[in-house]
């Protein structure tokens, strides 16, 4: 379990980026921590493996005080994916790239070989393997950054916009492997602006702004709200600004995800045709 | 350690005098307490540089900063001083390490007070620059123009260097473990992204100037103007002076170490 406790941070410049924070992180879910630039997400990511201490406050992973464990010893169970791939690609093949993590942790030649085979196959970078990672393009790019870390097998993963560059069918590969991931009981923190891809995989939100957690709840009571959303800078999801103009058929306002949406349309429209049948 | 060094020569946006006055007339100043400074192996001489440039440190509101940079060259001083001991006496020894401090102050006070900008135009006026510019890239005002981005990308390097650092830590990477064969091969992860993302960033930077029209003709005027105003006049001549007095010194005496 990572523990904040009233966490805040002030950056040397003087910046204060986060205030009294408090949040619990245990196996099985799944976070996204939205809101606007600038809002503290990024430094909030970063303190959860240790790369930043609180100023105040202070953050457990099971149990012990970043300030007295090294960042790569909280790496070991804390991945990090960062933001731009292009910040931690170097090495001269995708195995390679893979293969860092691991073998910083010292794991043994033929469990780094078997774990770089899986995890590039779960991505779908398995044809890439002996390819330079700076002739992928930006989207691939990026799922090779993620199996570096992923590849680590880490008990919580933070991922920085994990869907930024990705096309649909890519972004919903990712849906299901996070999916995947928290089902199988780790715990798994996204921090984004994209609304609709929050909307749809329906994780709790963490709305942050300027420093302050400013609402928490399931994806579909804080995504449809107008006045929380504006705060963090973000606009409603399309299902819920659709839901919202329908209040007077009897609709629920706070749909956000195609799914439900499917379901209580159905609902209506055939309760219409029922009725539309007994008056002809 | 070494990003916190560039702090010390990274413009910082004030309003003092020292910052308002003209580009040009601060670069004489260097120069006017770089020739002495290279004439003259005189520890007296020397802390008189030294003195003489704290009252535009204060009123530049950057001698906190000069400090940062001061502690970053006390490795590099410590190195000039046991060099020269070797090769020399103990007098000459202070004296030259002085000599770098004396240096190392004007460069970094040059640097803190004179924005990017500011610079460029600057550069730009310069004949020479001009000149050189129009023979090797075919522009007067390209060889200005790239001078002025390489500062101004110093500072985004750095930021862009600590996210690779943190990247990589959190991979794992432990910069300071192993020994000096192991901890020098511990950088390559570091090096690598850097260098691709500076080379990146140049070719879109590259691309966005070509699409925006640069470099333009022969005849681009600039939206500001420098101008140079009495206090410029009065230290421009008082740099003159002291440029011309300590030729007239150096070729009229010999002026000991001590």
């Amino acid at each position: 379990m990572i523990t904040l406790e009233k966490v805040s941070f002030t950056y040397r410049s003087g910046q204060r980026a986060l205030q009294d924070i408090d949040l619990n992180l245990e196996g099985g879910d799944f976070i996204a921590i939205m809101g606007e630039n600038g809002a503290g997400k990024t430094t909030l990511a970063k303190h959860l493996n240790g790369l930043l201490k609180p100023s105040q406050g202070r953050v457990l992973v099971d149990g012990d005080d970043t300030r007295k464990v090294s960042v790569a010893r909280l790496s070991r169970k804390v991945g990090l994916v960062f933001q731009n791939p292009d910040h931690l690609l170097f090495s001269e093949t995708v195995k390679d790239e893979v293969a860092f993590g691991l073998k910083n942790f010292g794991f043994a030649p033929e469990v780094v070989h078997n774990q770089v085979i899986r995890t590039l196959e779960a991505l779908g970078l398995s044809e890439y393997a002996e390819t330079s990672p700076f002739l992928l393009s930006g989207g691939e790019r990026k799922r090779v950054a993620l199996a570096a870390i992923l590849a680590t097998e880490p008990d919580y993963l933070i991922l920085d916009e994990p869907t930024i560059g990705q096309d649909y069918q890519q972004k919903e590969r990712l849906r299901n492997f996070i999916l995947q991931l928290y089902s199988q009981g780790k715990a798994v923190v996204m921090i984004t602006h994209d609304v609709e891809f929050v909307a749809e995989s329906n994780p709790k939100v963490i709305l942050l702004s300027q420093g302050r957690i400013v609402a928490q709840g399931p994806a579909d009571s804080v995504l449809s709200k107008d006045e929380l959303v504006k705060k963090a800078s973000l606009v409603r999801p399309q299902m819920s600004r659709l839901f919202g103009e329908l209040t007077k058929y009897g609709l629920p306002s706070d749909v956000v995800d195609v799914h439900r949406a499917r379901i209580l349309l159905e609902e209506k429209l055939s309760e219409a045709k029922v009725r539309v049948a007994q008056n002809s | 350690m070494s990003l916190r060094t560039l702090e010390g020569f990274k413009f910082s946006t004030l309003k003092t005098p020292v910052h308002l006055l003209d580009p040009r007339t601060k670069f004489l100043i260097v120069i006017a307490v770089l020739v002495p400074a290279l004439l003259f192996a005189n520890i007296y001489v020397m802390i008189a540089l030294l003195l003489s440039q704290l009252p535009l440190l204060l009123v530049g509101k950057v001698a906190r900063r000069w400090a940062l940079s001061l502690r970053a060259g006390v490795f590099l001083s410590g190195l000039i001083f046991v060099v020269n001991l070797f090769t020399g006496s103990y007098l000459s020894a202070i004296a030259l390490t002085l000599r770098f401090l004396v240096l190392l102050t004007s460069f970094s006070l040059f640097f803190m007070t004179t924005s990017p900008d500011d610079l460029g135009l600057a550069l730009d006026r310069i004949g020479a620059v001009r000149w050189l510019s129009r023979r090797w890239l075919g522009y007067p005002n390209a060889l200005s123009f790239t001078f002025t981005t390489a500062v101004r990308l110093v500072p985004t390097l750095a930021v862009d260097a600590q996210t690779v650092v943190d990247a990589q830590r959190s991979r794992g990477l432990e910069l300071d473990k192993g020994n000096l064969l192991k901890r020098v091969r511990n950088y390559i992860p570091i090096l690598i992204p850097l260098l691709l993302i500076a080379i990146r960033r140049s070719l879109e930077l590259a691309e966005a100037l070509e699409s925006r029209g640069f470099p333009g003709k022969e005849g681009r005027t600039s939206l500001f103007q420098l101008k140079l105003r009495p206090a410029d006049y009065a230290i421009i001549a008082l740099s003159l002076a002291m440029i011309a007095v300590s030729f007239w010194v150096y070729f009229h005496y010999k002026i000991p170490v001590l």
